[in-house]
């Protein structure tokens, strides 16, 4: 068991959710990149743990981002949802209301 | 401190008058907050409540001064103390300063005369300028006036001396620029303050290094100290003298800043009577003989040697200049103004040559004959001459309808002048007299040829004002006796004045016609006749030709210096202690005169005092001759260039300037005759140039455009200097910088402004970049 | 330092916080009711007044150099901080002097609003502005002292940005960010000095006793960032920029305790908190601060005789007068900090004073450019006395209060404290007394353009004007002219003399102008026990 093999697994994972928060215009697929972000870290944290078996700091620590992101996608969705009944778009690109 | 102490102590010597001598200012200075408060409302505008006033206060002067006199007598022999009173006024650490008196002689007599002057010109004013539309106002000032004066003169440390200082100062501004609807007469009351104010830079210095030198600025304190040489270094004290000196000059209309004198006769004549004679411009002379011993001591007057000092330089070039100035003025108002700087100017020569008797009484005298010649002047202009003071266009012959102003005029000009056995002549003759027996033999010069000057323009003037064929508003007023009195009226009609006009008709209706005299009314003539017997009987209170030491006697405590008992040995005494000084310490000695002269006070520490001043000499007519001589000579010969410059009258005169003329002027002795005969503004022109054209033109030259623009030039340059530090350093180079902080940050704002785009994606890309770049880093950190 | 005393400690909590209470009420009723705000507030600060006039019937004249009616609280304990306040008698004046002008400035506001209306904003900024002010000078901790100091700033910052004039903005910011630049670096030096005394309290007895150990070189350091600091406030040239600015744009009232009460905080600071607890930092930076006084004495007089604008000119005089009173204080001798503090009163007084008449002459005008004043004391003779009667003033004429805040300060250049450098002080001091007369120039000038001569005709009813002309030559005819506007009064009616509310504000800043001047042992009686004990404090902090 490697730990190598985790993390290029969770690179991979946090690479795609890079790349989609900043390709993508559709708001529901940043949310989900961003989720791909999360779980790529939470691979991480649970390999470490792993790693190590006596402390279970990781573990906490992963099912707190777990409980986390729920919300975060709890919220998200329904922000997007209001801007999508106000705005009938969810495209990032055309929310921009600064005068930059 | 300790001044509880002292007046304990003199609280059974001393008489009443003597122990509230405070009252003499502080009621002036009541009556002016009641005047200003409720003047308008009283029935006679306030004026009632600066007389009464001034009577009090004269009446307190002159009891202190009788008391003054016992305790003189009685005293006898002995060192007569001070009465002196303080309360403290404010004390700061070990710095402590009181509010209240401290009497001597000097004092005694400034009292005196200020408060009878006063209440004189007060009264005078009551006339002047009745119906005048800021009549309250004129009396709160007047009053204030000569409360600042008096607070002054009682002062029994310089910080009592610089209130009543200022407080005149301030009182001038307004009782110059009275009138100041016009333009002229405001910039006359700001240049009077002004250029006081320049001096009185001196006076704060000065008073600074007093306190520095000697740590108290107690005038007893220091005057004690100063005469008993316990001082650090004599260039200080030097140096403190000069800075009082320059607000002397200032004050006292000395030259180089007397132009503000002139220009001060803007104000009502009461105000120029009252300011010129005892109050205001004697200030600084007061201040010198106040602080003699700082004065003496600090300058060396009366040193081994000693040709000329600052205080008698100033004074004597100040005699001179004012003296030939006074040839060239039309205006007679301006004419008894240079009059005064020069009289200033012998007062501070006395004081400089040592003769602190003679200075203190010629104030005391010139107060008495200058305050009359002009309430004259008033007198004529309020009733001959129709508010014109131009003794060419406006005057003349007048003397036969206005015989006590006439009178009282020819009293003071001969006093003026020092003809003998009136006041001006014991004074002036003592300072003289003082110079050439101090051994200030250029003074001497100065002096005589003061005296000669003074008698000439002073004869000029009167035969101006009062003789030859009537002229302008004089002819209008001349002319009453051919017409009817109902001529006057129409007279003041044309000229617009009807509050005077008014009070002038009842006068001529009330007078019998056609050949009884036509003087102003009482309350102007009075004060007039008081003055005039004054001008000759005041010189009886000092009078060294009938052997009267009066006055003498009464100040000579207030010198802070003895006497140096016997002029010569003295003399002797202390060349031999200098000699001695530098035999034993030659590197004192080497340094230079000043150390040298304070090594020699140190060496004669033993001998009891260190410092005197010379005993006035003895008087005798041979001495007194050729000064008497020069005044006789100047008063015939500007009599026979009057009769014959301006009366057009021959007499051996006539032909003295024609030679004289035709020698100096290429143009030949018709040419003049032609030119004397008709044209007047000429005069000017001939006088000037047979008695002093050169001196005059150019000291006048000098006056207007040398000091004058000087003044201005300050003033402009002040300004100039103002706006260009305004406009360059201020607005750009600091008010910039601080600019340009801000203009920096809101640059810089909108240069990383695009950054702020608001969309998700630009962010998430710069966030995930910056955290790239930052693990980059940190793995190469840590590799 | 002379032990505190605890008596009646209930005086100056109330004196500081009442006027919070007037806020708190004027909060509940509604901005319209205009008349109601502002007899609220007038209430509100004629009761701190009285409390005010209390306190100077309870405080004990023969111990004022101790902190009376002390308090000593816990406050953050966390950083050390108590609330500690104490009044003695360096601070009581200036703390008296807040309650007195505030109470008859909003006397003055019932009549002269300034035109953005709004009295319950305007008045509830000017009650909490007073609770900074009073509470500044009643500090005994560094922390509080700081607390208080800031408040006062975001009030004056409203007053000036929202009821100022055209370039409100511009000023206000100005003012907000210099000051708020050199309470940055105060706050720091203030910390460090805390530290650097050994960090166990911010009470101004502690740092007495403990800020004079510190090392030399620390100690100028830290006075460098005070200096900055309170020089801003006070302003000292070269940061005096502000200033003009500030007073020119701020309604009078801003004006009037920008003047009185807040350029006063700064040399309050040096005097209370930089000297004494830095006395080695203080006597490196005497002669810097001695410089930079002298050279804002002739400065802001060449200022003022360059300005065209009457209130510009008053408010560079200011930086002149401030001058005196930064000379005073670095001479480090009694005599001239008495002097100081002194000024600071008379200047509190008298410039007050001159915004006041500059405040009242632009509400009667619409203008205060000098080239068209004119003639003042003919359209409006009362008010043209007092004007006349605040230049002399303001010039020191001896008799009215400025002379006691200039020339105490002139004696005292001569000898200055603890080995200073006498021939700099001496040359100081004859710059200083040429800017005596630079402002008998400079004053006296303005009196005769505004005050002097004949009224502008632009300002004159018709009837005047055909007056105007002939007037000028004779009194009789002035004093005809002047009947005649009586007459008329109906065409001049925008120009009236001094009003009943104007005389009510005002007397009694005359009156103290007259009597400080005439017994000035009134106050020196009062500060001198509290700053000789300051000096020997210093002095005994030096090597």
């Amino acid at each position: 068991m490697y730990a190598a093999n985790f993390l290029v697994l969770a690179a991979a994972l946090f690479c795609f959710g890079v790349f989609g928060v900043i390709a993508r215009k559709n708001a529901v697929m940043v949310l989900m990149s961003i989720e791909l972000i999360l779980n790529s870290v939470n691979l991480n944290l649970v390999a470490f743990a792993l790693m190590n078996s006596v402390a279970i700091d990781g573990h906490v620590f992963a099912l707190f981002v777990i409980a986390i992101a729920a919300a975060e996608v709890g919220v998200g969705l329904a922000m997007v949802l209001m801007i999508y009944r106000n705005r009938r778009t969810i495209a990032l690109d055309e929310l921009s209301e600064m005068k930059g | 401190m300790l001044f509880a102490a002292e007046t304990a102590e003199l609280g059974h010597s001393a008489g009443w008058f003597l122990e509230q001598a405070y009252l003499i200012p502080l009621i002036p200075a009541i009556a002016f907050f009641i005047i200003i408060f409720v003047g308008k409302r009283l029935p006679w505008g306030g004026s009632e409540v600066g007389l009464i006033s001034m009577v009090s206060s004269l009446v307190i002067a002159v009891g202190a001064a009788m008391q003054w006199i016992d305790r003189v007598n009685a005293g006898h022999g002995e060192e007569i103390e001070p009465v002196i009173r303080q309360w403290t006024w404010w004390q700061s650490g070990l710095v402590e300063f009181g509010v209240g008196q401290h009497i001597d002689g000097l004092a005694i007599m400034a009292l005196v005369l200020v408060t009878f002057i006063s209440t004189l010109v007060q009264l005078y004013s009551t006339e002047y300028v009745k119906g005048d539309r800021r009549y309250t106002h004129f009396f709160a000032s007047l009053t204030l006036f000569s409360a600042g004066m008096l607070a002054m003169v009682l002062a029994p440390n310089m910080v009592q001396l610089i209130l009543g200082w200022e407080i005149m100062g301030l009182c001038s501004f307004l009782l110059i620029g009275h009138w100041w609807e016009e333009r002229a007469n405001s910039e006359a009351a700001l240049k009077a303050f002004w250029t006081v104010r320049v001096g009185d830079m001196g006076l704060l210095i000065g008073t600074a290094m007093l306190l520095g030198i000697f740590g108290t600025l107690d005038i007893k304190g220091i005057n004690a100290a100063a005469a008993a040489g316990e001082f650090d270094s004599q260039r200080t004290l030097m140096l403190a003298a000069i800075a009082l000196f320059i607000a002397c000059i200032g004050k006292s209309g000395q030259f180089p800043l007397h132009t503000w004198l002139p220009d001060a006769m803007a104000g009502p004549t009461p105000v120029s009577s009252l300011l010129h004679s005892s109050t205001m411009v004697v200030a600084g002379v007061f201040l010198v003989a106040r602080l003699y011993p700082v004065f003496h001591v600090g300058l060396e007057i009366n040193a081994v040697g000693q040709s000329f000092n600052l205080i008698a330089l100033i004074g004597g070039i100040t005699i001179l200049v004012a003296a030939a100035l006074a040839f060239v003025q039309n205006d007679i108002k301006k004419v008894l103004a240079y009059s005064t700087v020069s009289q200033l100017g012998y007062m501070m020569m006395g004081l400089g040559v040592g003769a602190w008797t003679g200075a203190v009484f010629h104030i005391f005298t010139h107060a008495f004959f200058k305050c009359c010649l002009f309430l004259c002047a008033g007198s004529i202009s309020h009733t001959a001459s129709h508010h014109s003071f131009d003794m060419k266009k406006d005057m003349g012959g007048i003397w036969k309808k206005m015989p006590i102003t006439f009178g009282a005029w020819m009293i003071s000009t001969a006093a003026l002048a020092g003809i003998p056995f009136t006041a001006g002549f014991f004074s002036k003759d003592e300072i003289i007299d003082s110079a050439k027996h101090n051994d200030y033999t250029i003074f001497y010069f100065v002096g005589i040829i003061g005296a000669f000057m003074t008698a000439a323009y002073m004869t000029r003037a009167t035969y101006l004002t009062f003789f030859g064929q009537p002229r302008g508003a004089a002819a209008h007023f001349m002319g009453v006796e051919d017409h009817s009195a109902h001529h006057a009226g129409d007279v003041h009609a044309i000229d617009d004045h009807d509050d005077h006009g008014h009070d002038d008709h009842e006068i001529a209706h009330g007078r019998p016609f056609p050949f009884a005299p036509f003087d102003s009314g009482w309350r102007i003539t009075a004060p007039l006749i008081v003055l005039g017997v004054l001008a000759v009987g005041a010189g009886y209170l000092n009078a060294p030709a009938l052997d009267i030491h009066w006055f003498e006697h009464q100040t000579e405590s207030s010198i802070g210096l003895p006497f140096a008992e016997h002029e010569e040995e003295v003399t002797e005494e202390a060349a031999a202690v200098t000699e001695l000084a530098a035999g034993a310490d030659g590197t004192v000695a080497a340094e230079d005169s000043g150390d040298e002269e304070h090594a020699a006070e140190e060496g004669g520490e033993h001998a009891d005092p260190i410092y005197s001043v010379p005993e006035p000499p003895k008087f005798s007519w041979s001495a007194a001759a050729p000064g008497l001589i020069l005044v006789a000579l100047g008063g015939l010969i500007s009599l026979g260039l009057s009769l014959a410059v301006f009366g057009k009258r021959k007499n051996p005169f006539s032909m003295f300037v024609g030679l004289t003329e035709r020698n100096k002027v290429a143009g030949g002795i018709h040419n003049f005759l032609v030119n004397k005969l008709y044209l007047d503004h000429l005069y000017e022109n001939i006088i000037v140039r047979w008695v002093a054209h050169p001196l005059s033109r150019a000291a006048y030259w000098v006056n207007q455009n040398v000091i004058d623009t000087t003044v201005d030039g300050v003033g402009k340059a002040g300004k100039n200097t103002g706006d260009w530090v305004y406009r360059n350093i201020d607005q750009r180079v600091v008010d910039g910088a601080v600019n340009a902080s801000g203009v920096a940050a809101s640059e810089s704002g909108h240069a990383l402004q695009p950054i702020q785009s608001g969309k998700v994606n630009q962010y998430g890309a710069l966030l995930f970049g910056a955290a790239a770049v930052a693990a980059i880093v940190l793995i190469i950190t840590n590799v | 330092m002379t032990a505190p005393t605890y008596a009646d400690n209930w005086i100056l909590i109330v004196g500081t916080f009442l006027p919070l209470v007037g806020v708190a009420i004027m909060m509940f009723v509604p901005a319209a009711e205009q008349a109601l705000h502002k007899q609220i507030a007038i209430v509100t600060s004629g009761a701190t007044l009285a409390v005010g006039i209390y306190t100077l019937i309870k405080f004990d004249y023969n111990n004022s150099a101790a902190q009376q009616f002390a308090v000593n609280e816990e406050w953050i304990s966390v950083i050390k901080s108590g609330f500690t306040i104490g009044l003695d008698g360096i601070s009581l004046p200036l703390y008296f002097l807040s309650m007195c002008v505030t109470f008859l400035v909003v006397i003055y506001t019932y009549d002269n609003m300034p035109d953005a209306g709004n009295p319950k904003s305007f008045l509830s900024l000017m009650l909490v502005l007073q609770v900074g002010m009073a509470g500044s000078f009643i500090a005994q901790d560094l922390i509080l002292f700081f607390v208080f100091f800031e408040v006062v700033l975001l009030p004056m910052y409203f007053m000036i940005g929202v009821w100022g004039g055209e370039q409100r903005q511009y000023a206000s910011l100005k003012f907000f960010l210099y000051t708020m630049f050199g309470s940055a670096l105060m706050l720091v030096a203030f910390l460090a000095l805390f530290f650097q005394a050994g960090g166990e309290s911010f009470s101004f007895a502690y740092l007495y006793e403990m800020g004079a150990s510190i090392d030399k070189d620390v100690q100028i350091w830290l006075f460098a960032g005070m200096f900055i600091g309170f020089a801003v406030k006070v302003p000292m040239f070269p940061f005096h920029t502000w200033l003009p600015d500030a007073h020119t744009q701020a309604p009078t009232q801003g004006s009037v305790i920008l003047a009185a009460i807040l350029l006063k905080l700064g040399t309050y600071g040096f005097v209370r908190i930089a000297i004494p607890m830095l006395p080695q930092g203080a006597l490196a930076w005497a002669p810097v601060i001695g410089i930079l006084a002298v050279i804002g004495i002739i400065y802001g007089a060449l200022g003022c005789l360059a300005q065209t604008d009457m209130k510009r000119l008053i408010a560079f005089s200011s930086v002149a007068h401030m001058g005196f009173v930064m000379l005073g204080i670095s001479t480090l001798t009694p005599l001239g900090i008495n002097a100081a503090l002194f000024g600071m009163v008379a200047h509190g007084l008298i410039t007050g004073m001159l915004f006041f008449i500059a405040g009242s002459v632009k509400h009667r005008y619409h203008t205060l450019e000098i080239k068209r004043l004119r003639g003042m004391l003919i359209q409006m003779p009362k008010m043209g006395w007092i004007l006349g009667f605040c230049a002399m003033a303001s010039l020191g004429l001896p008799g009215l209060a400025g002379f006691w805040g200039e020339f105490p300060a002139i004696l005292a250049t001569y000898q200055p404290g603890f080995g200073l450098s006498e021939p700099l002080y001496r040359t100081l001091m004859v710059i200083a007394a040429l800017g005596t007369v630079l402002a008998a120039g400079y004053l006296l000038w303005l009196y005769q353009r505004t005050a002097m001569g004949e009224p502008n005709p632009e300002f004159m009813s018709h009837t005047d004007h055909g007056h105007g002309g002939h007037a000028a030559h004779s009194l009789s005819a002035a004093a005809n002219q002047h009947d005649d506007h009586d007459d008329h009064d109906d065409h001049g009616a925008d120009i009236e003399d001094v009003t009943l509310l104007e005389w009510v504000s005002w007397t009694p800043f005359l009156a103290a102008i007259v009597v400080f001047g005439v017994y000035p042992q009134l106050m020196f009686k009062l500060m001198d026990p509290a700053v000789t004990q300051l000096v020997n404090h210093v002095g005994a902090g030096l090597p």
